[in-house]
């Protein structure tokens, strides 16, 4: 009972940020109403029995990526009066996405609804561990272990790809940018003059 | 009768709710009237010594001149942002007081005496409102989340001041965010577990088994990355008031400021007990458990004492610094983060595994 009335708690707040994030004009806005959907999100995993799904869902999703979304919104200081006429055939493309994912949502509530309950004994053995910071560590590192590595070398080279962005280059590799920067601009420049003349 | 007894153990959580609260907010307000009495003393003044006694009821007067001021809202600031902001940070700072191991279980109390038979089936009272099995993630997660009350009250006055500060401060945070956890992670490889109370009681053998030993450099980093967390001395770049006028709350009075100084403050605290905990043994007194028997009354409120003692000390560091320590500089600041604190706990997770992998 109680835990029915805190999953439709948690859902309308996860709904209404969501609404809020979409309709919002301004970018911070929806940022913060993003926060919102997450924090709601893990409520609702603490209410299924999953603590560490909950405390990681805040801690990397509200906690680093989102505070790092903010940082880029606030230095960029969008200007909020951008058309958005152009972006009207994403209209179909969305309509069309959200009756698969309305269909996708029946159809798990009909399988749901037709599969068996499983044995008592057997419901309540799975609820003493299944959720716990152990088993979870435990499954990752020996029936996932390969998912756990391929995300492990995704990450490492999401990592040196951000690493190779960002370096500074050394005076003769500077220079060499530079040079071909220039040089790719008087070539531009060169083919406008050109053109005018024509 | 039946209602009440399973409404019972959530009426003794709200009411270890309310006490832990008190105790937080009574330490909280100490520690800003301790803070200005210790470095009056190192800087060879007097400090507050006008409201009562020695300046004892100082505290109490503040918040009354909190209260009581015109509560200013910048013109062209982003109001419900504005307002979110200090709501945000001072409820962050509060949440992870729950997990908080405050002192041993008590198990000597008969909870006969109590009506309705509702005591029955009670035979231990934890010192603690919420035993979490992720204790440790709960309070690295909760806190990671105050950042915004901080980047979102700089972003929302729209004073440039307040911009570069809540900036400055975001970026610092997300950065020895990454160290303060890393430092941990020696700790929970040796405990194995996250659960706060388990890792105290992992340690209530002798104060050797105390995992500053095993884990000095986690606690060094950790001490370090706890000083940036809370926005300290020496990293008090977001609210430099020399260059910053006052960094983030430049353009926040009244009440609002009020409750980010709190904010503050609470998270010295979480900080400090987060040290207790993990690397001095929390509640454990060394040879207490030969004086009072174990799960008594008086052992729990000697253990409790012991506790508040560590944590003191820790609060006392904090302000120790302030008084002796520059600040950093900003580039300094984040060169130190990512490219000695960062490598240092990471070397420190890998020589525990390998121990750890050695010793089993």
């Amino acid at each position: 009972m109680a835990t029915t009335a805190l999953f439709f708690i948690f859902a309308g707040i996860a709904i209404g940020c969501a609404l809020s994030l979409v309709y919002n004009r301004n970018p911070l806005y929806s940022a913060v109403s993003l926060i919102g959907v997450f924090v709601a999100l893990s409520c609702i995993y603490i209410t299924l029995a999953a603590p560490f799904i909950a405390a990681v869902q805040i801690l990397i999703y509200a906690g680093a990526i989102m505070v790092l979304v903010i940082f880029v919104i606030m230095l960029l200081n969008l200007d909020d009066d951008k058309p958005y006429r152009r972006l009207g055939y994403l209209y179909a493309l969305g309509g069309f996405l959200g009756i698969v994912l309305l269909a996708q949502t029946f159809f798990v509530f009909w399988a749901v609804t037709k599969t068996t309950k499983p044995a008592v004994a057997g419901a309540f053995k799975a609820e003493e561990t299944v959720g716990r910071t152990m088993s979870i560590g435990t499954n990752m590192y020996t029936e996932y272990l390969l998912p756990v590595e391929i995300v492990g070398v995704l990450l490492l080279m999401a990592i040196i790809g951000g690493v190779i962005l960002v370096r500074r280059l050394s005076q003769p590799e500077l220079e060499l940018v530079v040079d071909n920067e220039l040089a790719r601009r008087n070539e531009a420049e060169e083919a406008d003059d050109y053109r005018i003349e024509l | 009768m039946e209602l009440l007894k399973q409404f019972f153990p959530l009426i003794v959580s709200a009411v270890g709710i309310v006490v832990v609260f008190g105790i937080v907010m009574g330490v909280v307000a100490y520690t800003v009237l301790a803070e200005r009495k210790l470095l009056g003393w190192i800087q060879g003044r007097i400090g507050p010594n006008r409201v009562g006694p020695w300046g004892i009821m100082q505290p109490f007067a503040d918040l009354l001149k909190f209260i009581l001021k015109e509560d200013l809202i910048p013109d062209k600031s982003t109001k419900f942002i504005y307002f979110l902001a200090p709501v945000v940070a001072v409820t962050c700072a509060m949440m992870p007081m729950i997990v908080y191991p405050f002192g041993p279980t008590i198990t000597s109390i008969d909870w006969g005496f109590l009506p309705f038979g509702i005591g029955q089936g009670l035979h231990a009272l934890p010192l603690v409102v919420a035993r979490l099995d992720i204790g440790l993630l709960y309070v690295l997660g909760i806190t990671s989340v105050g950042v915004y009350g901080i980047a979102l009250a700089g972003w929302s006055s729209n004073n440039k001041y307040s911009l570069m500060g809540g900036l400055r401060s975001s970026a610092q945070l997300v950065s020895y965010e990454l160290a303060m956890g890393a430092s941990v992670l020696g700790v929970v490889m040796l405990a194995g577990t996250l659960d706060l109370s388990e890792i105290v009681s992992q340690q209530t053998r002798s104060p050797f088994k105390w995992y500053i030993i095993p884990q000095f450099i986690g606690f060094i980093v950790f001490l370090i990355a706890a000083f940036a967390e809370t926005n300290r001395v020496p990293f008090d770049l977001p609210e430099a008031e020399t260059e910053l006028v006052a960094g983030f709350h430049t353009e926040y009075s009244a009440l609002k400021f009020a409750l980010f100084f709190m904010a503050e403050y609470i998270n010295m605290f979480t900080v400090s007990v987060m040290c207790t905990t993990l690397f001095l043994g929390g509640w454990y007194v060394p040879g207490l458990s030969y004086i009072f028997a174990v799960g008594s009354i008086p052992y729990a409120i000697f253990s409790f004492l012991g506790f508040m003692a560590k944590l003191c000390g820790f609060l006392f560091l904090y302000i120790w610094v302030r008084g002796t320590l520059p600040r950093f500089r900003f580039d300094q600041l984040m060169n130190f983060g990512w490219k000695f604190l960062l490598p240092l706990a990471l070397i420190n997770v890998i020589l525990t595994v390998i121990i750890v992998y050695l010793v089993n």
